[in-house]
């Protein structure tokens, strides 16, 4: 009947809720005596006026795309697993303990051992709460926001008691051996002639990050498991009828979803800071709940909400750095992003129903 | 009983809920059209149903009968038309208008909060003010009234949670009657009820009648036409094809007028040929939150032959056919081809029965059958996703082979529309049913469950599915059939268990028996059954 056409509501409806946040954010800078177009220009120009600036922007994104995918297999399967930032510092451990403890001669071996250190530390950290879940029926709602808590507390002690190197008053690894380091963004591009800046820590992982998208749109919709997975999170009961085990998918949704969580530190940790830092998550893990929201829980979605994301954290600091508006805008425009574009967008498509069935009357 | 018609009148107060007495219909519909894009869902309604009748509207799902009662009730504008309520032209653009014209509604789908209370349910939207205590006060009084004067049975201090399906239908009713309603409209009523129920429904809206209020049922099965309206209109693809005085026609003739042609309502078979034993079943037991519901059950059916399980809804049947469809754990033992299986443990599932042989059309086709946001062929391999013919390789699955083979079920079994790609939800209920009888027939099991194969199916497609029920009887087929529809289980099956409160009452020959002693024996009283035979 009244339905909107689907590029309609794919794209239209996020881009008005985008644009509603961003004009109320406007409202909010020229309130507090700026000029909103200035901070707009700052902003954009600081996150994608030039290759350099692109780095950063990108080398965000990677790391919201890593949590965002990881959100978004959970809550295929109707799970809200919010303990990515748990997931995310476990996976940094690993992928410290890999690049610190094995003397890995090129980097590409030690991408290989990050990639599955990461992801098998970040699983298993996230099977804790599933299994927790699964069989003892506490809820994974709570679990896991526990279970970020207790990975901050860990990783103090690790960093701190087992892994500061001896002398050091910092609470942080050891740097990783120089064979380990990643091959930049800027240098990879540069190889197919495309000029890119390598002055900035986007790297190979962003590519990483872009296999995942495919391999979790492959996974979801063409696999045996992603229907499984799908299937039990539309309706448990019919899932049971058709044979599908609750408590399987339970674990293996939160394993991936752990494991991707965890991957992110292949990014942050080996990619960017070469060390273990305390807290290396910057909060990527609870942003991949906006961006799984934003992207519909569909990979490609997921990959252009976070390059969005990506802009807007790039485009805050600079905001910082080079107006007098304070950091906490950028979090409050953040938020209204999230608010419209996650829980109001009902509000945008019933008007927009009516303004598309008015058009189709008069056609 | 006449005290309480004026104390209700008398409290209509502000309200202009009785119509004028000068026309002697309660409600006209005159050239009613709508359309929902290219569907035309109405098309020049007509239709006038006297004062204190019962009204049926029949017809098969999509013939567009609930778009011409939710033009009725505001929901929908029509495109053109006019109503009439008691001879005056009535506009109703919203509910409200509606419910001030004297017009009542009771939904297929209850409107009712779960945690209130009837009576806070009744005045939920009818308060008298922002202060709740006058308007339970006189609310109370009222109802208990109306409650006697109808035989509703409902206390008002009830929460809704805590009542039966039949009784919060009758706090639908209620709410209605409570808004002065003088036309009560009722979509679909019965869906839901056991037969008991739906005969106390049936008795309340007599007396409603009777009490000079009009009553106008939506209904697609033919039996509740006949034994409670006074006259009936039929429906088909948006246009009204006839009305008639229900004493004046037959449930034949009725029925060719809705789907357009000659109907067998009598499934048509050959005497069963029974082979083997497929499935062995006993002493099976099933407990749920602690309370045994399944209380040790043994049985056989053998191949070529549908063994029709009779009795109300609750008696244990559900859990029969969740726990040989390995949904529910149990205890006892059964045996498929004379091999056991688990009925217990991660072993016992879905996809070993399936591997076993069973297939399983469930009861509750879109709580259980089906993903409703799912697309068609997804549903298709629902339940067999593991088949190898789905599978591309050890990683992939199949989606192309997937939509062939959809395309191919549609085709045989008569889903409308046949698109692959279309979701579940968007497939009328006959048609959803369909869809999981094509996919579980098709796998040509050795065993097949069916519950509630026709419940909120229309008549062409009721015809359809017993056929092929019967098909796969005759392939040598074992079938066990779940029904609280007597009529099919009589029509169909070879032999009959009847249900009691987790227990066999006893088998019956479907040639040796009638509705009348299969009742009493679902009500639990075997004696009396066995002596009204052996009298």
């Amino acid at each position: 009947m009244d339905k909107l056409p689907r590029w309609a509501d794919v794209v239209l409806v996020p881009l008005i809720c985008l644009i509603i946040a961003f004009v109320i954010c406007g409202v909010l800078i020229w309130g507090i005596g700026q000029d909103p177009a200035d901070a707009l220009k700052i902003m954009v120009q600081g996150s994608l006026g030039s290759t350099y600036a692109w780095g950063y922007t990108l080398y965000y994104a990677t790391n919201f795309m890593f949590t965002g995918l990881a959100v978004s297999i959970a809550f295929q399967a109707s799970l809200f697993n919010i303990g990515g930032e748990g997931q995310a510092t476990l996976g940094g451990l690993g992928v410290a303990l890999s690049c610190l403890l094995i003397p890995w001669p090129h980097w590409t071996l030690a991408l290989i051992g990050s990639i599955a250190a990461s992801a098998l530390f970040g699983a298993a950290w996230a099977l804790i709460p599933a299994w927790l879940q699964a069989r003892r029926g506490s809820h994974i709602v709570i679990t896991t926001m526990m279970f970020n808590f207790i990975s901050f507390a860990l990783m103090n002690y690790v960093l701190v008691n087992m892994l500061r190197p001896l002398g050091s008053m910092d609470p942080a690894s050891a740097r990783f051996p120089a064979a380990v380091n990643l091959p930049k963004l800027g240098d990879i591009l540069g190889l197919v002639g495309i000029p890119f800046s390598s002055k900035n820590p986007a790297n190979i992982s962003l590519l990483i990050a872009l296999a995942a998208a495919v391999g979790v749109w492959a996974l979801m919709w063409h696999t045996r498991l992603g229907y499984e997975l799908r299937a039990f999170g539309k309706s448990e009961k019919a899932a049971v009828y058709a044979g599908i085990s609750p408590v399987r998918i339970t674990l293996y949704a939160l394993a991936l979803s752990g494991g991707l969580s965890g991957m992110m530190a292949i990014n942050a940790v080996q990619g960017e800071a070469h060390r273990l830092l305390l807290n290396s998550v910057e909060g990527a893990g609870f942003i991949g709940i906006a961006v799984a929201l934003m992207g519909r829980n569909h990979p490609f979605g997921i990959v252009l909400a976070s390059i969005l994301f990506g802009f807007l954290y790039e485009g805050g600091s600079q905001l910082a750095l080079g107006t007098s508006i304070p950091r906490e805008v950028i979090t409050v425009l953040q938020a209204l992003v999230i608010l419209f574009t996650g829980a109001l967008p009902y509000m945008v498509q019933k008007p927009l129903e009516h303004l598309f069935a008015l058009r189709r009357r008069t056609a | 009983m006449a005290g309480t018609a004026q104390t209700m009148q008398g409290l209509g107060g502000g309200r202009q809920a009785t119509a004028a007495p000068s026309s002697p219909y309660a409600i006209e519909l005159k050239g009613i059209s709508k359309s929902f894009g290219p569907v035309q869902a109405n098309r020049d309604i007509n239709i006038a149903v006297p004062r204190g009748t019962i009204h049926g509207i029949i017809g098969e799902n999509g013939a567009g009968k609930s778009t011409l009662m939710s033009i009725l009730y505001g929901f929908y504008k029509a495109d053109a038309g006019e109503i009439f309520v008691g001879g005056r032209p009535t506009p109703i653009p919203d509910s409200q208008s509606a419910i001030r014209a004297g017009i009542g509604m009771v939904f297929q789908h209850f409107k009712l909060v779960q945690n209130f209370t009837v009576l806070e349910n009744v005045i939920l939207g009818a308060e008298d003010g922002p202060l709740l205590k006058s308007s339970l006060g006189r609310a109370r009084r009222e109802l208990e009234a109306l409650s006697q004067e109808y035989e509703l049975d409902v206390h008002p201090d009830a929460l809704i949670e805590d009542l039966s399906v039949g009784h919060q239908q009758r706090v639908e009713i209620l709410k209605a009657l409570y808004r002065q309603a003088e036309i009560l409209i009722l979509d679909e009523p019965t869906g839901v009820l056991t037969p008991e129920e739906a005969d106390h429904l049936f008795r309340i809206l007599r007396g409603l009648r009777d009490q000079g209020k009009t009553v106008i049922l939506i209904t697609h099965k033919l039996r509740e036409i006949m034994e409670t309206t006074d006259n009936v209109s039929v429906m088909r693809r948006g246009t009204m094809v006839a009305t008639v005085k229900t004493a004046e026609t037959s449930p034949e003739a009725l029925a060719e007028l809705m789907v357009g042609r000659k109907v067998l309502l009598e499934v048509e078979k050959k005497p069963a040929t029974p082979g083997r034993v497929v499935l062995e079943v006993e002493g099976l037991t099933v407990r749920t939150d602690g309370v045994e519901r399944l209380k040790g059950v043994s049985f056989q059916i053998r191949a070529g032959e549908i063994l029709g399980i009779a009795g109300v809804a609750g008696n244990g049947q559900s859990e029969l056919l969740a726990a040989l469809g390995g949904i529910a754990s149990a205890g006892g033992r059964i045996a498929m081809n004379g091999v056991d299986l688990p009925l217990k443990g991660h072993h016992s599932n879905g996809q070993t029965r399936r591997a076993a042989g069973i297939s399983h059309v469930p009861e509750d086709r879109q709580a259980l059958g089906l993903i409703m946001d799912f697309t068609a062929w997804e549903n298709v391999a629902f339940g067999y996703h593991n088949a190898p013919e789905y599978q591309k390789n050890a990683l992939l699955m199949d989606n192309a082979a997937l939509r062939a083979d959809t395309e191919k079920k549609m085709k045989t079994f008569d889903v409308r529309p046949p698109i692959p790609g279309l979701a579940a939800k968007s497939f009328s209920g006959g048609n959803q049913q369909k869809i999981v009888v094509a996919r579980e027939i098709e796998r040509n099991p050795d065993l097949l469950l069916v519950g509630q194969p026709t419940r909120g199916v229309d008549i062409g497609a009721i015809e359809f599915i017993h056929k092929q029920i019967v098909a796969l009887r005759d392939a040598g087929k074992a079938v066990l059939l779940v029904s609280v529809e007597l009529d099919e289980i009589m029509s169909l099956s070879d032999r009959i268990l009847v249900m009691f409160d987790g227990k066999i009452m006893g088998e019956r020959d479907p040639g040796a028996t009638d509705e009348r002693e299969l009742g009493m024996m679902m009500a639990g009283m075997t004696e009396a059954a066995k002596l009204g035979k052996d009298a």
